[in-house]
């Protein structure tokens, strides 16, 4: 072995190459007569099948498109669902002169260059037997005209087709998102089996969060079709298997109370089930009547939109970006007594304004005259800004960012659909990454009150309102509650998904800071008292904020005297009952001004439809009997 | 075997010796040539551009040809090392800078000419094995065979990256054959075998949803009958409905009236019998099998490993080729893009194959300088 190894034998290796050798065109012979054996399968054996399937190459495979899967409220109120439409379809391969078809065509009805453009890249994708939407939506006018014409144009036909529609329109806007046309980008993405006769895909929101879900399995037909392209019969057939329904958390008529509550205004609701994340409404305004994007929106209509200052299409609940404000002060005043730095029983003199050691620089209080000696409940209650500027000083910015870290602040909530803004939570390494600069103490004085560079979504203060809620308890927020499959009546329901508590040394101070939240509601001295908590039927925990758009420096400005599009932001966050929470709460009024004013006062008309209203067979536990 | 000369054969074949070409496998090559522009004359619609431009391909892969049957085995075992290490960088580079043509990175733009480095790899891993095994100890030790398989899988696995899974199964199958060849052991094999047997159910596992998906349409084309099952439908009816005598040429109602997709390039062979038959069908596999076996002789008569090694593998991936094309056609096996080699209309693999072909011839004329 060892002598075999070491030097080449020429003659052992040329006769283990020819053994290989032998092995290998033995191989290759059977290989060839695998190919013989199937040709004369082919062509011997089943060349009469085969014969009369070229001979009658006229039998076509039809892809029958599933139906989408329809969307539902909590109460099972519609508000996606699938409507027939009559599209103008063409089979490229049994129209003659193409170009002049289109042209007649369109002197029956309108089509535009677009839909031509569209139709033509169609055709270099699909096989040329295949029927090709032309025009969408036509009128029934338009059917009877071309159904009158039919004759003239072989390969031409009316489909009847399933197309998306949203009953509640603007007021599902920004929960749903919608549907339009596939685009090239989602070619590429798509499982181009399954979609073969699919023309819409989600495009935003639920519908494309759950487009998967939504849009269930193709279907197959084998029809038999004579010479210009007619179906005679069909031969066999294979059902689609329609997508699956959604039943969304949302409570529409929560939602459109929500809607009218903001009377006009610009601006966001978010209204969260504390216990199970789920949510209740959802609300930016102002909206926009989806339907026109399911068909193609025509380009001066979606102009039109994209440049209204109002910005409509701006999902504000999600997308939108605030300072918190005040409304932050509660969590501040929590990572406080945390760390010690506080108690519930220290006071201290709270002037107008609040300067730090060895600076003259002035952090004014939104009251000029100040609020005397505050404790901490008075400080959520009247939202004193000095006793938060030297709370915020006591913490200083690492461990503040840290505490609202574990709140969620400035990370997306990882809400089921898409858009959602993660907000900002400042820190020193977020400075030094962002902007590359050292963090100065004056903002962390400012982050006591929720201004300087934090940010947060109308979504994400509601998820820390129901934190708040459940003291601690964490819950990701959801629009799904349950799916159905087709043909099956037992819902699918969604797992409620708890996310990281926040714990505290002593659960007291949970109470320390949840009952000055009910005494901004309830007592005289509250900043939402005379607006808002006065005669409310039920106890409310709640916290104004007011955000500045504007960088205003030392001064103060009068209200009047600013333009209004660069008025504060008016917030509120606040969930109720106080004592069992069913629903937290947080508005964004766009310019609104005073966050006790004005947002409060929206956030009320929330809780009470969703607490007096509509819910007969609840718990009462929602209507205290007056000891306030 | 060719007795009965007339003096024209006997011109014909001094011209052939005198060009180092072999005269047999010039023979079946220039009667598959033939065929194939008969045939790619029908699947193109009658348009003689077509045929036109697949004549100048065929030339100039003739050319290259006859350039590499003059090359001396001495000298391409000098350069095979040197071949194959550009082949590597080239491949590298592609990945890098490489431009996007249909979809995938496969092309090197050099202003004047394009050109596609995983085609050199097929010339360029059997080369650089069969150089390497040449000076081992045959059959090769363990170590010896896992040097040959970084050797093969590096640029096999840079091939598929691209990703183009035709090619790097032609140049993993060119590297495989030399390494059997060579002598690896049965146990290996075996061993090989039941490796990949038993970790193909967790790489499934490990799969994404789509990844399965195109797995499961590669595997069943029937599963989505509008859209790459499409193609081996309208080929089996074509193929099918040729029966044993065909339609005659030019009267393929599948290729004349566009059922057939592809119908020029990885198709052809389908639109061969529709219009030939069974019996056209026979006599295009006798050719292809005669070109085969005549390789595999001058790889038997060849007089060392390197030539012998190389002479071997080559023949053999020519067969892989015409394998996987008829298979595909018929479809006994999934679709993937191996072109039917000299009929398919189309010049990318067409000079790999030839150069080849003339590697072949050389090794075959090299032997006789010796020996005469």
């Amino acid at each position: 072995m060892p002598s075999r190894q070491a030097i080449k034998d020429a003659q052992l290796e040329q006769g283990l190459f020819l053994r290989r050798l032998l092995f290998v065109g033995l191989l290759i012979l059977l290989a060839f007569a695998a190919v013989i054996a199937r040709l004369i399968d082919l062509q011997i054996v089943n060349h009469e099948h085969f014969t009369t399937l070229s001979q009658n190459n006229r039998v076509r495979l039809e892809a029958l498109p599933p139906p989408r899967g329809l969307i539902y409220d909590r109460n099972g109120v519609l508000l996606a669902e699938n409507r027939p439409t009559y599209q103008l379809e063409v089979v490229p391969e049994q129209v003659r002169h193409l170009d002049e078809t289109l042209a007649q065509l369109g002197e029956l009805v309108a089509i535009e260059p677009s839909d031509v453009d569209r139709f033509r890249r169609m055709i270099r994708r699909r096989a040329p037997f295949q029927a090709i939407p032309l025009r969408l939506n036509l009128s029934d006018e338009e059917v009877g005209i071309l159904a009158v014409n039919r004759h003239r144009f072989p390969g031409v036909d009316i489909q009847a087709r399933l197309g998306r529609h949203y009953p509640l329109d603007a007021a599902t806007a920004h929960v749903l998102g919608y549907v339009g046309r596939i685009d090239e980008r989602e070619l590429a993405r798509i499982d181009a089996r399954n979609y073969n006769g699919t023309s819409h895909i989600g495009k935003i929101g639920i519908e494309r969060h759950f487009e998967d879900e939504l849009h269930g399995d193709i279907g197959y037909r084998q029809v038999e079709v004579n010479a210009q392209g007619r179906v005679l019969r069909v031969l066999d057939r294979q059902p689609p298997q329609s997508g699956r329904d959604l039943i969304l958390g949302l409570d529409i008529g929560l939602q459109l109370a929500a809607q009218e509550a903001l009377g006009g205004r610009s601006g966001a609701i978010v209204a969260i089930e504390p216990q199970t994340g789920e949510v209740l409404a959802l609300v930016s305004m102002p909206a926009f009547d989806p339907n026109l994007f399911v068909n193609g929106i025509p380009a001066s209509t979606y102009s039109a939109l994209r440049q209204d200052r109002a910005q409509p299409l701006f999902n504000r609940a999600l997308t939108g970006q605030y300072p918190p404000g005040s409304t932050i002060k509660p969590v501040i005043g929590l990572a406080g007594l945390e760390y010690g730095v506080t108690t519930a029983s220290r006071t201290m003199f709270a002037a107008g304004y609040y300067t730090l050691p060895n600076d003259t620089r002035r952090y004014r209080d939104w009251r000029r005259q100040g609020h005397g000696l505050v404790d901490l409940d008075l400080a959520i209650t009247q939202s004193s800004d000095v006793y938060f500027y030297d709370l915020a000083y006591r913490l200083g910015i690492d461990r503040m960012s840290e505490f609202l870290d574990r709140f969620g602040m400035g990370a997306r909530t990882g809400i089921d659909t898409t858009g959602e803004a993660p907000g900002i939570l400042p820190s020193r390494e977020w400075k030094r990454r962002t902007q590359n600069m050292p963090w100065y103490p004056g903002e962390t004085i400012i982050a006591g009150i929720g201004q300087g560079y934090m940010l947060t979504t109308p979504l994400q203060l509601a998820s820390i309102t129901a934190t708040l809620a459940m003291r601690g308890e964490r819950v990701r927020p959801r629009l799904l509650r349950a799916m159905v499959d087709s043909g099956d009546e037992t819902p699918q329901w969604t797992e409620r998904e708890p996310l990281p508590p926040v714990s505290v040394r002593d659960p007291m101070f949970w109470d320390q800071v949840l009952e000055p939240m009910v005494h901004v509601m309830h007592e005289k001295n509250g900043t939402a008292y005379g607006s808002t908590g006065r005669d409310a039927a039920y106890m409310i925990a709640g916290k104004t904020g007011t955000a500045q758009v504007f960088g205003l420096g030392e001064g103060e400005y009068e209200e009047d005297e600013v333009a209004a599009h660069l008025r504060d932001h008016a917030l509120f966050i606040g969930y109720a009952p106080a004592e069992s929470p069913r629903i937290a709460v947080a508005v964004v009024v766009e310019n609104g001004g005073s966050g006790g004013r004005v947002a409060a006062p929206v956030a009320r008309k929330v809780m009470d439809h969703y607490l007096l209203n509509g819910h007969p067979d609840d718990s009462p536990n929602g209507r205290p009997g007056g000891a306030m | 075997m060719f007795d009965g000369e007339t003096p024209r054969e006997t011109l014909g074949r001094a011209v052939a010796r005198l060009l180092h070409l072999d005269f047999a496998l010039l023979g079946g090559l220039l009667l598959l040539a033939a065929i194939g522009l008969t045939i790619l004359y029908s699947a193109s619609g009658e348009e003689s551009a077509m045929l036109l431009r697949q004549l100048v391909r065929l030339g100039a892969a003739f050319a290259v040809m006859v350039l590499l049957a003059n090359l001396p085995m001495q000298s391409l075992r000098l350069w095979a090392p040197w071949v194959y290490g550009a082949g590597v960088l080239l491949l590298l580079l592609v990945l890098l800078v490489g431009d996007i043509g249909k979809g995938a990175q496969r092309w090197l733009d050099l202003g004047v000419i394009r050109f596609q480095p995983s085609e050199l790899m097929k010339l360029a891993v059997p080369l650089m094995l069969a150089w390497y095994f040449a000076e081992k100890p045959l059959p090769p030790a363990f170590r010896h065979l896992a040097v040959a398989a970084v050797v093969l899988l590096l640029p096999v696995a840079l091939i598929v990256k691209q990703p183009d899974l035709g090619t790097a199964l032609l140049v993993a199958s060119a590297g495989l054959f030399v390494i059997f060849l060579a002598g690896m052991g049965w146990r290996y094999i075996v061993g090989l075998l039941v490796l990949a047997a038993a970790t193909a159910p967790v790489a499934w596992h490990y799969l994404h949803d789509y990844q399965r998906r195109r797995v499961l349409t590669l595997l069943d084309p029937e599963r989505d009958p509008l859209g790459a099952g499409y193609h081996i439908i309208q080929s089996k009816i074509a193929v099918g409905s040729g029966g044993l005598y065909g339609k005659g040429w030019l009267n393929g109602t599948q290729s004349q009236l566009e059922f057939l997709p592809e119908r020029s390039t990885d198709f052809i062979f389908a639109v061969f019998t529709e219009e030939f038959g069974l019996l056209g069908a026979l006599l295009l596999i006798a050719v292809y099998l005669f070109i085969i076996f005549r390789g595999l002789y001058i790889a038997v008569r060849a007089q060392d490993t390197f030539a012998r090694l190389l002479a071997g593998s080559l023949s053999l991936t020519f067969f892989v080729y015409v394998f996987v094309n008829m298979g595909m056609v018929s479809g006994i096996l999934p679709v993937v893009g191996v072109p039917l080699p000299l009929v398919s209309y189309g010049g990318t693999s067409m000079v790999t194959l030839m150069a080849a072909f003339g590697i072949l011839m050389s090794v075959n004329s090299h032997r006789r300088l010796i020996s005469k």
